[in-house]
């Protein structure tokens, strides 16, 4: 790992790699050589293997449950069910993790013959290979008692939600909204709807359990975050904190499926402490189905506007799925309600109990559902108000945010549409719908808005320098694909004037110092800050050693008295003069300096927002109603960008989500027995390389130290946010049909 | 159970006590402790399985090792001739940034290696033919066509 580091940076070296440097991910040689090590990919001679038994019903009890034959093929060790698990806490507190909901019980594997959901699991076979649990597995006897249950969210009895749960901005209505409605000259009135989808990260959930010798158990899982993780299973099974250690080096994408623990790391340590042996547990694509999701959402948005346009009211009502035990509740109407100036809105949210796993996070949660549907009903109002989508969106711009009547920190989305459709050549656009066409294709050019959350949480970073030079900065955090490892990295250059390539980042360790889950594009914010903010703590620790020092050269010097520069530290106006940071620890007799120090959010009134403006084309094949996206600009105001590399990356990587959520991802439920159909990738459609064309990304900087105190806002969800909806949009351009509910796959398409 | 004589990665094993319809992605990942080769879906949907078997790509994980007999597997961790350096596709997807949560890449990268044997100068679509069945998460795919392009010519000898 040490070699291959050192050789991704040698094409690197020499270059500045401060901040707006487009670095190439310093983890990038070991993904490239298969030396990056997952979760379920740590071993040991004595490990043994968990298969998962879910339930086969939708909703009822477990009646009897038979593991006899199980138990009796050779290798098997044990079948763990709800009969012969250990004891777990009692208290339903102990079991909130970071991310779960406010209100509602936590999901509590084995723990009764309770059958909550399709897919629940309630057995664990635990055998000496996976195969022989595999083979086990199947020889788990069940009877069932059924109950009524109910998967369809159309079927649902939506209520308001007393306490808002995870990310809920409380939608708040202004003015008069249904009056200014009745009185305008211009209406749409629209039903969206927006169908489950599956996460879907390409490396499957897994926990590898480690028991020592002395009793500690060292554990790999697939999370977010390390600490919630270690948290929680201490807090579950009675673990005590200091024995128990968590590591996520790599994760293999997650989009907010892992923010919370899932039931494969209760398992593994379930079965760990019941054996005294160590255990692994992956779960198969199918099995990853049986937990958290986007929910299903049905919106029903009306806009009423003058003849020019101009909004006078937005009455705006949807309903998304929660579970039977928690309330999972998510901003869908708040976009809406923010973004465009209207003295009138009404806003309600609703949630509604369908018998499934309780949804999550997913990449954008709320907003890329909200945003999507909100900007499809926009182009609606530009059609019949007879504007021009992007004119119609700058006649309503909100200098302020609408829903909590206050400033921005900055918001550079008008820059964003001109930057955008200038790339674009959006002014060539035939505003007919069905006018552009080539061959047997339609071509359709559509485009919307993006919005997403500045958010920023406490994180502590520790910054340790060595005798040799080398830095190392390392906090809890995790790097589930955004280039964490990097950003980190580079921002410690920034702050130090260490070469990259003499910089280690450590994240993914529950004894490293204290950080968040990463989610909600917050983690390049706040890790950061803290890096920052450390770094700088240290560098001030070595002047002073260099101030002490005989004879110093740098005797008297404050820090905005000096540079630092490839590893020294020099007086600004005399370069000549100063000390390598070795020469300062060789003269004080030092080994190491450590300074440990928490990043914070800054305290302002004002609303922290990322912006986009997207504009895309599609071609359809008229006759077999095949549409392919051929054309993605996306112009993003995000404040500064660390790493425009990384940063383009997790953009067309929530511009290929908004691809999959606009065309192809769903998935299917039979209500009538109450599960999920399509739970394989071959029927769960993602967006694969021919459905991809080359991306645009452009970056509208933003200087905003108010958003966070390096600047950044966060790139990781914004990408999906508008993207959906521009592709709607460019298909109603094609083709003249608007649709409302996504995906928008061919059969809505080619019927009338 | 069986032994099954094969070269991997360039070093021939005899690989005991094995059935010979175990995939032979689950030989490679728990019977070698080669997880460069992961598992994405079993089922011959996602790539990210991909190895060689004589220079073709396959998907491991519903190949039984069986089909290995006698024959020679390529993974990602011999790709590479010599230890710690990089490929001309290696290289190329470190330069483009292509992996982000890296867990997709060893199939995709496996895959490109044999589209560029097969195919030296691939133009868009081919390449979208003969890499869209290795999913990518994380949506690299842009950035695997380019990548792709700059291996291709510097493997041509030409200026990337
Ligand atoms: S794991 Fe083999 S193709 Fe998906
Ligand atoms: S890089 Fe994450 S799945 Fe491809």
């Amino acid at each position: 790992m040490k070699e291959m580091k050192s050789q991704t940076l040698q094409a690197q070296e020499g270059r500045n790699a401060g901040f707006g440097t487009a670095l190439s991910r310093v983890d990038g040689a070991a993904k490239v050589t298969g030396q990056a090590k997952y979760a379920a990919e740590f071993t040991r001679p004595d490990l043994l293997f968990g298969v998962v038994y879910t339930a086969r019903i939708a909703k009822g009890k477990i009646k009897r449950i038979d593991t006899s034959r199980a138990l009796a093929m050779d290798g098997v060790v044990d079948v763990l069910t709800h009969e012969n698990s250990p004891r777990v806490t009692h208290f339903d507190l102990k079991l909130k993790d970071m991310s779960a909901p406010t209100v509602g019980h936590p999901f509590r594997a084995l723990d009764s013959d309770d059958i909550l959901y399709p897919g629940q699991p309630i057995a664990l076979v635990v055998a000496e290979t996976l195969e022989i649990a595999r083979a086990a597995a199947r020889l788990v006897d069940v009877d069932y008692e059924w109950q009524d249950f109910e998967t369809d969210l159309k079927r649902a009895t939506p209520f308001v939600p007393k306490v808002p749960g995870v990310g809920e901005r409380k939608p708040k209505s202004r003015g008069k909204a249904e009056a200014a409605f009745a009185s305008s000259p211009v209406q749409i009135t629209g039903d969206y709807h927006l169908m489950p989808e599956h996460h879907n990260p390409m490396e499957l959930f897994a926990s590898t359990v480690f028991c020592e010798d002395d009793g500690r158990l060292t554990i790999y899982d697939k999370t977010q975050g390390v600490k919630n993780s270690h948290c929680y299973i201490c807090n579950a099974m009675g673990f005590k904190r200091a024995k128990v250690r968590v590591l996520s080096p790599f994760v293999g994408g997650a989009f907010g499926s892992a923010l919370r623990p899932q039931y494969q790391l209760w398992l593994a340590a379930l079965a760990a402490k019941k054996l005294e042996r160590s255990v692994r547990v992956v779960m198969t694509r199918q099995e990853m189905f049986g937990h958290g999701y986007r929910p299903e959402c049905y919106n029903r948005i009306q806009l009423g506007a003058d003849d020019q346009g101009h909004l006078k009211a937005i009455i705006n009502s949807a309903v998304t799925g929660t579970s039977s035990y928690e309330n999972y509740t998510e901003s869908i109407v708040s976009w809406g309600g923010m973004l465009y100036q209207c003295d009138n809105a009404k806003l309600d949210y609703q949630i509604a109990r369908v018998d499934t796993a309780t949804p999550c996070n997913m990449r954008a949660p709320g907003g890329a559902t909200g945003t999507n549907m909100f900007e499809i009903a926009m182009d609606e109002l530009a059609y019949a108000s007879n504007v021009d989508p992007l004119e119609l969106r700058l006649r309503n711009y909100a200098e302020r945010h609408q829903l909590k009547d206050r400033d921005y920190t900055s918001k550079a989305l008008r820059d964003c549409y001109q930057r955008g459709a200038r790339k674009f050549g959006w002014e060539k656009r035939s505003p007919e719908p069905r006018s552009m066409r080539e061959g047997h294709e339609l071509i359709g050019w559509g485009m919307a808005t993006g919005v997403w959350d500045a958010m920023m949480a406490p994180t502590s970073v520790r910054a340790t320098l060595h005798a040799d030079g080398s830095l190392e900065v390392g906090t809890a955090t995790a790097d589930i694909g955004p280039g964490t490892y990097t950003m980190m990295t580079q921002i410690a250059s920034d702050a130090t004037g260490i070469p990259v390539e003499r910089i280690t980042a450590k994240l993914g360790d529950s004894d490293l110092p204290f950080a968040p889950v990463e989610g909600g594009s917050a983690t390049a914010a706040s890790a950061g800050t803290a890096v920052q903010k450390a770094c700088h703590a240290l560098m001030k620790q070595v002047l002073e050693q260099a101030n002490q020092l005989e004879n110093s050269p740098l005797s008297g010097a404050r820090m905005e008295d000096v540079d630092l520069v490839g590893g020294r530290i020099q007086l600004s106006e005399n370069p000549a003069q100063g000390m390598s940071f070795s020469e300062v620890f060789t003269a004080a007799g030092l080994d190491s300096l450590e300074a440990k120090k928490f990043g914070r959010p800054r305290m302002t009134r004002k609303a922290r927002n990322t912006h986009s403006a997207v504009f895309v084309e599609v071609r359809v094949d008229e006759e077999v109603g095949m549409a392919r996206v051929t054309r993605v600009v996306n112009a993003v105001a995000a404040g500064r960008i660390i790493n425009p590399k990384t940063a383009r990356s997790q953009i067309i990587g929530g511009v290929v989500f908004g691809i999959g959520m606009a065309l192809e991802e769903e998935s299917l439920a039979d209500h009538r027995i109450g599960r999920w159909m399509n739970h394989n990738l071959a029927e769960y459609h993602v967006p694969v390389n021919a459905d991809v064309p080359d991306i645009d990304v452009i970056f509208v900087e933003e200087e905003d130290h108010e958003a966070s105190p390096i600047g950044v806002k966060g790139v990781g969800e914004i990408g999906v946010c508008g993207t959906a909806a521009a592709i709607a949009n460019a298909l109603f351009h094609a083709t003249g049909k608007r649709l409302r509910d996504l995906p928008i796959t061919i059969d809505k398409l080619v019927t009338d | 159970m069986s032994t099954i004589n094969t070269t991997i990665n360039g070093k021939s094993e005899a690989i005991q006590d094995v059935d010979p319809s175990t995939p032979l992605l689950w030989v490679l990942r728990d019977h070698l402790g080669l997880v460069g080769t992961k598992y994405g879906c079993g089922i011959a949907q996602c790539g990210a399985c991909t190895v060689h078997i004589d220079g073709s790509p396959v998907r491991s994980c519903s190949t039984p090792v069986s089909a290995a007999q006698g024959k020679s597997v390529t993974t990602i961790e011999g790709l590479a001739v010599n230890v710690g350096a990089l490929t001309a596709v290696q290289q190329a997807w470190v330069e483009h940034d292509v992996p982000q949560c890296g867990y997709c890449q060893a199939g995709q990268i496996m895959s490109a290696t044999a589209l560029l044997k097969a195919n030296p100068n691939p133009s868009d679509a081919d390449i979208d033919a003969a890499m869209s069945g290795n999913f990518c998460r994380c949506g690299t795919y842009p950035r695997i066509r380019a990548a792709i392009h700059s291996a291709a010519k510097a493997q041509r000898g030409e200026k990337a």
